[in-house]
């Protein structure tokens, strides 16, 4: 994001101004949020209100985390929600105690094991979405498209369509302590937030201090110019796959440790929200643009918005329209962010002698704009 | 049809029905067009010739309305136009064929000849009248495909005729054809230049840029010279020869340097060995065909052909981008024929590819972040990069191959041409390689530029670097390269020493045997 300060730094004064509204949108609109819903309800601004939205905020933000990983590089992650359901329901099954009738005995996994293996299980979904894309030339949305359905339907049949409630464990079996992935509280915060912030800081080093991150941003923005300059594009492409996996997978324990329980419907429709976080927070959907902190404040926006909402009482059918109006909005923006470039980049690029090249970047350029418009129609 | 009538007359005046009048166009600094004159003869060929960058292709845009001049006027049948797309132009009759030809290949030859324009009918489109006229223009053209043939299962050669075709019922009476032999076999441009003749007869004009000067010259009745974005010559087809052509297209002081001298060459450090690769586009062809090479380290060697010659195939797969179909590349006498893009720059092996835009560059990320991104190995300590040394990796590139930029944090759209090529360059070249690999590294960059760029080429040879580049401007063979290579049809087809012509190049490649 080096280059909007030096294009915004060669402008006049005013429009420096509305360049800066722009570029800080989602902090400004998260500020707009939280002032408004501040003013509407006596009990919104408070710290213990602002604790508990925020747990609930993690959820989206650990799937929106994973999500900027495979959005960075041009592509999208579908079965986010239906993993996070999957995972919870997986966690839930080891809780019970995994039997094996052959041996007659039955193994309660200790929690942290557990954690452990639901992370594997988001990982190898993650493998699945990943190879398909990269290697089979699937495009990413119909493969996760497609594990969306699959992870579903497996959660589904883990079950029975029923939900695991007994997920505290015992002491005698040794796996006590799932309450401490989310529900509980670490200083007065909830564990979930720190969940959400030590994965927020990770994803932000790998990206910002990484050579893994270097090469997601230049896969995402010019995959064939990475390859040559040797970048593992489809080792890139298969690894944020599996990293946006695992934050569903955390994500999907931390839900059910929040609510105490795991069904396998949760996380229906979530992985719209995470990309409209992702959006929301700036992240071009054509890929290599984007970074943690706007889709972190994503995450926030429409986590407080929706809050709020509930807070001052509006009805449900109301949020949806409210979210819905604000995601297009942020993407409306997004564009406008964008294509306020085209001039800048034209009329430098345009120094090159061969116009054809010329051509080619401004296609280009209206082809990231458009496919930001429109989420759905990203390969 | 009332053409025929008035043919005659047109023919024989001959007179300008398109022209440009001090016609320049300017991107940013870079002038592409300066104060260009240009006739376009009813009923006629007029072939504009000029080297990559001349700008015929910025002046085709004008014509064709995809652009409009900075300053001069059009005048069509003398009175000035100015169109602001090409859907106008079309409407007042001018049509442009493009070299990647506009059609949708899984529509049939009626809906795109239609395209845009369908005939209403009393029930929506009138698709039996559209076939019916489709029919009569195949006919016309001597090519009677089915108006329900999808364009995809047609030759090339053929969708070329379905785009005259569009062009012919949208009424035009003027044809911009750009390359439009490049992709085509030796029949298919027969049957090409009997479509023009026919058009020609027919009261249409022509205008004409191709490449392969000889077969341009069959066709064509006028002929225009560009150079840098200026005119140089112009002449009606019974003055000029393949010779007059080629010395207005290339100029006299073309200096571009000489092959750095005063050291002794090291060891072999690229070989190939009988390399095949596979044509993409035709099953069965080979791109390249059993082509052996040596280079060694502090050698420039010049690869000459013409576009379709397979110089990219060759490049690309010796980087390693395509896989070989027989044969071996070896590196430093080790064998590199398995390792990937990623290895080979390891090793020493880099490519610096032919379009920038496409292959070279990361447009989202800043000069600094391109410059450095092959070599991040060289400044990550331990998980994490370290800024301060990528920082020094940056700014010696930026010093090293003479880039003009602000600074590493710029962003790449913010550099002209030549530098973003620099860029690509210094990328390549920040990694330490031993044979560097540049497929036409002077596209589409001014003639400053490309002086620079030869210059770090010969500067790099100098300190033992092997550089392998291919071209298809005569000019740059003569420049800093040791050795002359000229290939055609995937072969290396005459090898030339320092001291080579012009004229035995162009021989050699098939483009002449005149001169």
């Amino acid at each position: 994001m080096t280059d909007t300060s030096q294009t915004a730094g060669s402008r006049t004064g005013r429009f420096d101004l509305g360049r800066l509204l722009l570029e800080g949108r989602a902090f400004f609109a998260l500020i707009t949020i939280i002032v408004i819903f501040s003013i509407l309800s006596p009990v919104y601004f408070s710290v213990d209100n602002f604790l508990t939205m925020s747990s609930h905020v993690a959820i989206f933000g650990l799937l929106s985390i994973g999500m900027l990983l495979v959005i960075l590089t041009g592509g999208i992650d579908l079965s986010v929600g239906s993993t996070l359901g999957f995972a919870g329901v997986f966690a839930g099954y080891l809780m019970q105690g995994v039997s094996f009738e052959m041996f007659g005995m039955v193994v309660y996994p200790p929690v942290w094991a557990v954690v452990i293996l639901t992370c594997a299980m988001g990982a190898l979904v993650g493998v699945i979405n990943g190879v398909l894309v990269a290697y089979f030339k699937v495009p990413a949305f119909v493969a996760t498209l497609g594990m969306l359905y699959v992870a579903r339907g497996v959660a589904l049949l883990m079950t029975d369509g029923l939900t695991y409630n007994n997920l505290g464990g015992s002491p005698e079996l040794g796996n006590t302590g799932f309450a401490w992935l989310g529900f509980n509280r670490l200083l007065g915060v909830p564990v979930g937030v720190l969940v959400l912030a030590a994965v927020a800081i990770t994803v932000w080093l790998t990206l910002s201090r990484t050579p893994f991150g270097r090469w997601v941003y230049s896969t995402g923005g010019n995959a064939r110019a990475a390859e040559l300059s040797g970048v593992p594009v489809k080792r890139v492409q298969v690894l944020v796959y599996v990293l946006s996996g695992i934050c569903a997978a955390i994500a999907g324990l931390v839900l059910s440790s929040q609510l105490t329980s795991a069904g396998p419907t949760a996380g229906t429709t979530y992985e719209l929200t995470a990309i409209a976080g992702v959006v929301i927070g700036g992240a071009a959907l054509a890929g290599g643009r984007g970074n943690v902190r706007g889709t972190l404040l994503g995450a926030f926006v429409i986590g407080f918005l929706s809050d709020g909402l509930v807070i001052i009482g509006v009805s449900s059918y109301w949020q949806t329209v409210f979210t819905g109006a604000v995601i297009v909005l942020a993407v409306l923006l997004n564009s406008i962010q964008y294509s306020g470039r085209k001039p800048s980049s034209t009329s430098s690029g345009g120094q090159d002698s061969s116009s054809k090249e010329e051509g080619k970047s401004r296609q280009a350029d209206s082809a990231a704009d458009s496919t930001a418009v429109n989420p759905a129609s990203q390969p | 049809m009332s053409h025929n009538a008035t043919m005659s007359s047109e023919e024989a005046a001959g007179e300008a029905i398109l022209s440009a009048r001090h016609v320049a166009k300017s991107f940013g600094q870079v002038h592409a067009l300066k104060a260009v004159n240009f006739d376009v003869h009813r009923g006629q060929v007029t072939t504009l010739f000029g080297e990559n960058g001349a700008g015929k292709s910025t002046l085709m845009k004008i014509l064709s309305g995809v652009m409009r001049p900075t300053s001069g006027d059009i005048l069509l049948e003398g009175q000035p136009v100015s169109f602001a797309s090409t859907s106008e132009a079309q409407q007042r009759g001018i049509s442009i064929i493009h070299q990647e030809l506009s059609l949708a290949p899984n529509l049939s030859v009626r809906d795109n000849i239609f395209m845009g324009r369908e005939l209403g009918g009393a029930a929506g489109v009138d698709y039996a009248e559209e076939a019916r006229q489709t029919r009569l223009l195949m006919e016309e053209l001597d090519e009677p495909i089915d108006p329900l043939t999808p364009v995809e299962e047609l030759r090339l050669g053929q969708q070329q005729i379905v785009e005259i075709a569009r062009a012919l019922s949208a009424n035009s009476r003027i044809l911009i054809m750009d390359e439009p032999t490049s992709a085509l076999s030796a029949t298919e441009v027969e049957v090409l230049f009997k479509v023009i003749r026919d058009l020609k007869q027919r009261g249409v004009s022509i205008v004409y840029i191709s490449h392969h000067l000889e077969e341009a010259l069959t066709i064509t009745d006028h002929a225009v010279v560009l150079r840098d974005g200026v005119m140089t010559a112009y002449a009606p087809r019974c003055d000029i020869d393949l010779e007059w052509i080629v010395r207005n297209m290339v100029g006299e002081g073309f200096d571009l340097g000489a092959p750095p001298t005063g050291y002794e060459m090291g060891e072999v450090a690229l070989s190939l060995r009988d390399v095949s690769v596979p044509d993409a586009t035709v099953p069965g062809r080979s791109a390249v065909d059993h082509l052996s090479l040596d280079v060694r380290a502090g050698e420039i060697v010049c690869i000459y052909g013409l576009m379709g010659a397979g110089r990219t195939e060759l490049l690309e797969s010796v980087a390693g981008r395509i896989p070989l179909s027989s044969g071996q590349v070896k590196l430093g006498g080790q064998d590199a024929s398995h390792l990937s893009i990623a290895e080979r720059i390891e090793q020493g092996l880099v490519l610096v590819p032919e379009d920038r835009q496409r292959d070279g560059l990361v447009q989202t990320m800043s000069v600094g972040e391109n410059l450095s991104l092959a070599s991040i190995g060289a400044f990550t300590r331990g998980l994490f990069t370290s800024r301060g040394r990528e920082q020094e990796v940056v700014s010696s590139s930026i010093r090293n191959v003479h880039i003009k930029t602000d600074g590493g944090d710029a962003s790449i759209g913010s550099l002209s041409g030549g530098n973003q090529q620099k860029v690509v360059i210094g990328k390549m070249l920040a990694t330490n390689p031993r044979v560097v690999l540049l497929d036409e590294p002077s596209r589409g960059i001014d003639i400053g530029a490309k002086a620079e760029v030869f210059g770090l080429l010969s500067e790099g040879a100098r300190q033992g670097l092997a550089v392998v580049f291919s071209t298809s401007e005569v000019g740059e063979c003569l420049s800093i390269a040791h050795r002359v290579l000229v290939m055609s049809r995937g072969r290396i087809v005459a090898e030339f020493g320092a001291g080579v012509t012009k004229a035995e190049i162009m021989a050699a490649s098939g483009e002449s045997v005149a001169a």
